[in-house]
């Protein structure tokens, strides 16, 4: 395999990110040409990853909004290598060329001054939390030297917002909607850090498009960590949680200074570190209140459900300080 | 040449059952990759090949997944990065990596998966039918079929060199019997770590995902705009794979004195009734087709050595001449003739002297198919060719407790 002076041998490792500056000036390998909606924070998130490294990469996609908007034929946004093959198995076409990886260098037909790549899989919160969960966790088990990023939007947003197993309690989706008898979905998204962490992931960490600076560190321990990676990515999605597409960014900062999305990173499963303390907490109800898919729980009879969700929240942002504290 | 470091000194003629004969094959391809999940009675074809690995005697991975899915899926990812890949299962497996198995014809991976014949539940069953290898018809994958361990070995040596042509680019399916082929030791006689490592070649990476110089974007979404040109040239791949499955088949006859041919046929040339069938049975009914010539029947045999892309016009030129073809299918049709009748029928819809044709459904989950059964069934088509018509219904089961069961009689329309 060749490695010109122009192609796939340039400068390697982190990418120095001192400021906003430095990504509008940075080579771009996931381009602005794609069809994703204005305002959504998947392009935010995905181009703050790639950025975050000069490392050549292996870059995978599960069935959903990145993929279906990022490689219509005969068109790409891609410049780097890229593969989606279905719905459940974006994680393990990556471990499949990762072990490639291994094997051509193990036999030398990749030399060994090649620079090793990073391989990243995105998937949607549908392919991660629900049908893609057993090949994640396979992945996972296996130990794969790979990145997993879940675009975390809490619904089937790609096919017309049905409701995903992150989909949260009170949220009105097509499949789970909100109406004279129903307040909409009806159980709590379950903890994929904490399963993951379980799972045996090197490094676990929940991000947001909001707190770029936040997100590059993580994702550049993620990428320098061996073994498998997960990133959980909150991605506020103007078109299901229906806020106008101007407000992508600050929906996103009342998601991480509610604490309904805590930024946190977890080393080997033990080690719990809270990587942004809001200043200032918002309550969760002006979250929820700034998206229409939580309208109906601003009726007075579900007042009780917004007092639970403030509750859960304090909860969770109480252990994950004690965890921290714990160091277990 | 394709050979790992750690070579295999190999007797001339080995005892190996059908499995080990896989692994063998996959061992002296050097395969890149082996993404795969256990399952009976393809077990032994993994565990085989895990043994190679830990003894030392492969260079490349061995991966084994959580599912039959994540096999597939870990193949094509693997095969996208430049990798000779491989793959086993069977049954409930390929049931579920069917998914991935469009997936990978659709992204032309030039995979090759060794399946073991298999009964699909329910009720669930671990022996051989062709329940399987029939739910893989339309998937887009060649598909080969061995009778004994000796030509499993051979066809899955032949199956890379057919994917990875340039002109294919395509996944192959090798095919044996579940326990029939897969768990009967027999004799193989293996080709040398050298001459097998030179018959499959170098890898010719197409694309891969680790070449860095020249990015490339795998899996698109095509709609309407697209889709059809895209399928059309699958499919003409595959349709013209046949001239290099040819090639392939004589390139091998070279180096190992075993001829192949893309329909194999047993006393076919003068035969009057012939019994079309896959797998062990083929071989089963070699012995009654000499049975029945010495009671002054003239009976043959065929086999679609090459399932996919089917031989139309070979199947056509070997049967045109047949007073009477029996296909016979191992799997339980759901309302419907079986896929072997379906497939060489449609070859002789437009032949001038079409032969009486007949379907018989038998030996679904491993049930025995005996010589004197198949003595019957020659028997019985003899006297339609007697008689000048087929007595009775189409489609018959045979072997099965119970009434008759006889389906699709069209006498008198």
């Amino acid at each position: 395999m060749s490695c010109s002076l122009l192609g796939g041998c340039g400068p390697q490792g982190n990418r120095e990110i001192k400021n906003l500056k430095t990504y509008s000036t940075a080579a771009e390998r996931f381009e602005g040409a794609h069809v994703l909606c204005p305002g959504c924070a998947h392009s935010i998130i995905v181009r703050e990853i790639l950025n975050a490294t000069n490392d050549n990469l292996v870059v995978g996609a599960s069935t959903g909004c990145l993929e279906v908007c990022t490689a219509i034929y005969p068109h790409t946004s891609w410049d780097c290598s890229w593969i989606h093959i279905g719905f459940e198995n974006g994680s393990t076409a990556i471990a499949g060329a990762e072990a490639a990886n291994k094997a051509l260098r193990r036999k030398g037909r990749i030399s060994a001054d090649t620079p090793e790549p990073k391989f990243v899989a995105f998937g949607g919160d549908g392919s991660t939390y629900d049908i893609g969960f057993q090949w994640i966790s396979g992945c996972c088990d296996r130990g794969h030297n790979m990145m997993y990023v879940c675009l975390d939007n809490e619904v089937y947003a790609n096919t017309g917002g049905q409701a995903s197993g992150s989909t949260p309690i009170g949220a009105s989706a097509t499949t789970a909607p909100a109406g004279s008898d129903s307040y909409g979905m009806k159980q709590n998204k379950k903890d994929m850090l904490s399963i993951m962490a379980s799972n045996g992931a090197s490094y676990v960490a929940q991000v947001a498009p909001n707190k770029w600076k936040d997100m590059v560190k993580k994702i550049q321990k993620g990428f320098n960590t061996d073994g498998f990676v997960y990133i959980n990515a909150m991605s506020a999605c103007t078109t299901e949680w229906k806020f106008p597409m101007h407000q992508t960014i600050e929906v996103s900062d009342l998601a991480t200074d509610s604490l309904v999305f805590p930024l946190y990173e977890i080393i080997n499963g033990r080690e719990l570190n809270i990587t942004y303390r809001p200043k200032n907490i918002v309550p969760v109800r002006d979250y929820l209140g700034a998206q229409p898919r939580f309208k109906h729980l601003f009726k007075p009879e579900y007042e009780y459900l917004l007092e639970e969700w403030q509750k859960r929240v304090d909860a969770q942002w109480v252990y994950l300080q004690k965890r921290e504290e714990a160091r277990v | 040449m394709a050979q790992n470091k750690k070579i295999m000194e190999l007797n001339e003629v080995e005892v190996w059952d059908g499995n080990y004969a896989n692994a063998s094959a996959l061992r002296q391809a050097g395969v890149d990759v082996i993404s795969a999940y256990p399952i009976t009675p393809s077990t032994g074809t993994v565990e085989g090949y895990a043994s190679f690995h830990a003894n030392g005697y492969i260079d490349g991975e061995v991966v084994i997944v959580e599912s039959e899915h994540a096999a597939m899926s870990g193949c094509v990812g693997a095969a996208a990065a430049g990798a000779r890949v491989a793959t086993a299962t069977a049954s409930q497996g390929l049931a579920l990596m069917i998914e991935v198995l469009y997936q990978a014809s659709g992204m032309r991976m030039p995979i090759v998966l060794c399946l073991v014949n298999r009964a699909l539940a329910a009720p669930l069953n671990v022996n051989g039918d062709h329940s399987d290898l029939y739910l893989t018809s339309q998937s887009g994958w060649i598909s080969l079929d061995a009778c004994n361990p000796q030509e499993a070995y051979d066809l899955t040596l032949c199956a890379f060199k057919i994917a990875e042509h340039k002109d294919v680019r395509l996944p192959v399916i090798s095919n044996q019997d579940g326990f029939m082929t897969s768990h009967t030791a027999q004799n193989v006689r293996p080709l040398s770590d050298e001459v097998a490592g030179k018959f499959v070649g170098d890898y010719l990476e197409v694309n891969s995902l680790l070449n860095f110089d020249h990015p490339v974007t795998h899996g698109v979404q095509t709609e309407s705009d697209w889709h059809m040109e895209h399928k059309a040239k699958q499919n003409d791949a595959m349709m013209k794979s046949a001239s290099v499955i040819e090639e392939v088949f004589a390139e091998f006859e070279q180096i190992s004195g075993r001829k192949y041919n893309m329909i194999e046929t047993y006393k076919t040339q003068d035969a009057d009734v012939i019994i079309v069938a896959l797998g062990t049975t083929y071989e089963s009914a070699h012995i009654a087709a000499d049975n029945m010539r010495e009671q002054g029947i003239k009976a043959g045999v065929m086999m679609p050595r090459v399932f996919r892309p089917t031989q139309i016009e070979k199947i056509a030129n070997a049967l045109k001449d047949a007073k009477a073809v029996v296909c016979m299918d191992r799997s339980a049709p759901g309302g419907q003739l079986g896929q072997l009748f379906q497939d060489i029928s449609s070859a002789l819809i437009n032949t001038p002297a079409r032969p009486i044709m007949s379907n018989v459904i038998y030996g679904l989950g491993g049930r025995d198919m005996t010589v004197i059964e198949l003595e019957d069934i020659y028997k019985k088509a003899a006297k339609d060719v007697e008689n000048g018509k087929l007595s009775g219904s189409i489609q018959e089961w045979v072997g099965v407790r119970g009434p008759e069961l006889k389906y699709y009689n069209v006498e008198g329309n």
